[in-house]
């Protein structure tokens, strides 16, 4: 069992998502997004995208780039508010986008993920994203159906990972990132750090590796991955 | 002290040691300023922290640590860091003690829009949904009007709805005001103003318990 290795290049993994495929991207803000994998994404131009993420970044970055190059049809999505790009996009007719509540994003990948058909909720029952959803009554109480997600591929990231795909992630870099790696047909996760199996404790790993089909370890992390000084406080 | 931070200040005093607190983004995470800093009380963020503290400083910004507008914050002792699903779990099993928003519209029975504004405004829903409807307790923050002078508490919300009946509190530069079942009922008028002027910036009846004993903040 040690013996297996998931290991391949970004190249290679991009090359797993095909015109018109639906990708999950992980990442909330930049903690967690996959840029060196979006990186090899916008390389190959694979286009008609749905791209299912909590954000689109932000301007000229992560999946923004993916959208701006005009390579995704629909987003799915929680929140664009730093990202004045893709709303101008959005209002421009350019791209489809579909809002979610973003726990109920959540959900619907969770489901997925776990071979549910969908949740029930009560959230925004009483305004216009309940439009032509499904109404059920469950013990009194009327609940709308939410459909689980699911993708072709799932492009995520993880601090750490071993051969076999186990991953850790770290701090506010985990958000979307397990959820997905549940709900894709192919899960790709971009790492870090590789280490041998066998040395990460198994109470320690926050995705087993049967649900990553592939690993791509990251060089050198660019310039995307730090810091950004927008957002720091000049004293 | 600016209008923004009057009303920081003063959503501040709302919070109770040992409540698990929402802030919201913008104008609400200033009240964080206000509290005291040996205050037990564990800040819950979206993206997956619960126990944030103050804003980093002087470079001690993590890559990986961010609070839900971007920004990046540090941690308190006891906090802990999740996903998205558990997350939102704290939200809507109940576990949030409180939650603070800010807002384009609020009517008098407690109904809240502040997300969109058709074909031109529409920045998506993020966490306003899922907070607005579950947390134990809503607070709402906010200018009293808009920028153009317009009341923002109305008898009814004219732009599409965030939740239902969901508001327990609005605090203004102006006023603390309840949501009640019997109608919206002023419980504290700023310093700087009076009754007579929150009353006629206040775009929905509002009832006065007793004009010559009105708390003041």
């Amino acid at each position: 069992m040690s013996k297996i290795d998931k290991t391949t290049t970004p190249a290679a993994a991009a090359g797993l998502v095909k015109e018109g495929s639906a990708v999950m991207v992980g990442g909330f803000g930049v903690p967690g997004t996959p840029f060196i994998l979006l990186d090899a994404l916008l390389e190959q131009k694979t286009a008609n995208l749905t791209l299912i993420k909590n954000e689109a970044n932000e301007a000229g970055m992560g999946i923004s780039r993916v959208i701006e190059a005009g390579f995704c049809r629909k987003l799915v999505t929680s929140h664009l508010g730093l990202n004045s790009k893709v709303i101008g996009m959005m209002n421009d007719g350019q791209i489809e986008v579909r809002f979610h509540p973003q726990g109920i994003l959540a959900e619907k990948i969770r489901a997925g993920g776990a071979g549910l058909a969908g949740i029930l909720t009560d959230i925004g029952i009483d305004t216009i994203i309940s439009e032509g959803k499904t109404r059920v009554d469950v013990n009194g109480v009327t609940v709308m159906v939410e459909e689980a997600l699911h993708a072709d591929v799932a492009l995520i990231h993880a601090a750490k990972a071993d051969r076999m795909g186990n991953l850790v992630y770290e701090k506010t870099a985990r958000n979307f990132n397990p959820l997905m790696a549940t709900a894709a047909e192919t899960v790709i996760a971009e790492v870090e750090e590789i280490v041998e199996t066998g040395s990460i404790s198994p109470d320690a790993i926050h995705t087993p590796g049967a649900f990553v089909d592939h690993i791509v370890e990251i060089e050198n992390l660019t310039e995307e991955y730090g810091v950004l000084q927008s957002h720091v406080i000049q004293e | 002290m600016s209008y923004k931070n009057k009303i920081a200040k003063r959503a501040a005093a709302e919070i109770m040691p040992g409540q698990v607190i929402n802030l919201g983004i913008g104008l609400p995470t200033l009240a964080m300023g206000y509290l005291p800093s040996d205050m037990p009380v564990m800040i819950h963020s979206e993206n997956g922290i619960l126990g944030m503290g103050r804003a980093c400083r002087n470079g001690t910004e993590d890559r990986n640590l961010i609070d839900a507008g971007g920004g990046y914050p540090e941690i308190v002792t006891g906090a802990s860091f999740f996903d998205s699903a558990a997350s939102f779990a704290i939200i809507r099993g109940g576990r949030l003690d409180a939650a603070f928003l800010g807002t384009l519209e609020v009517s008098m029975t407690g109904d809240l829009a502040n997300w969109i504004i058709p074909g031109k405004f529409s920045p998506g829903i993020g966490g306003g949904m899922e907070l607005a409807q579950k947390a134990r307790r809503l607070i709402i923050t906010t200018t009293h009007t808009t920028r153009k002078g317009e009341p923002k508490i109305l008898k009814e919300c004219t732009l599409p709805l965030t939740a239902s009946a969901c508001v327990d509190r609005i605090i203004t530069e102006l006023a603390v005001m309840d949501v009640t079942d019997s109608g919206l009922v002023l419980k504290e008028v700023a310093s700087e103003s009076s009754v007579e002027e929150v009353v006629r910036k206040t775009g929905a009846p509002l009832m006065v318990p007793d004009e010559n004993s009105m708390p003041s903040f």
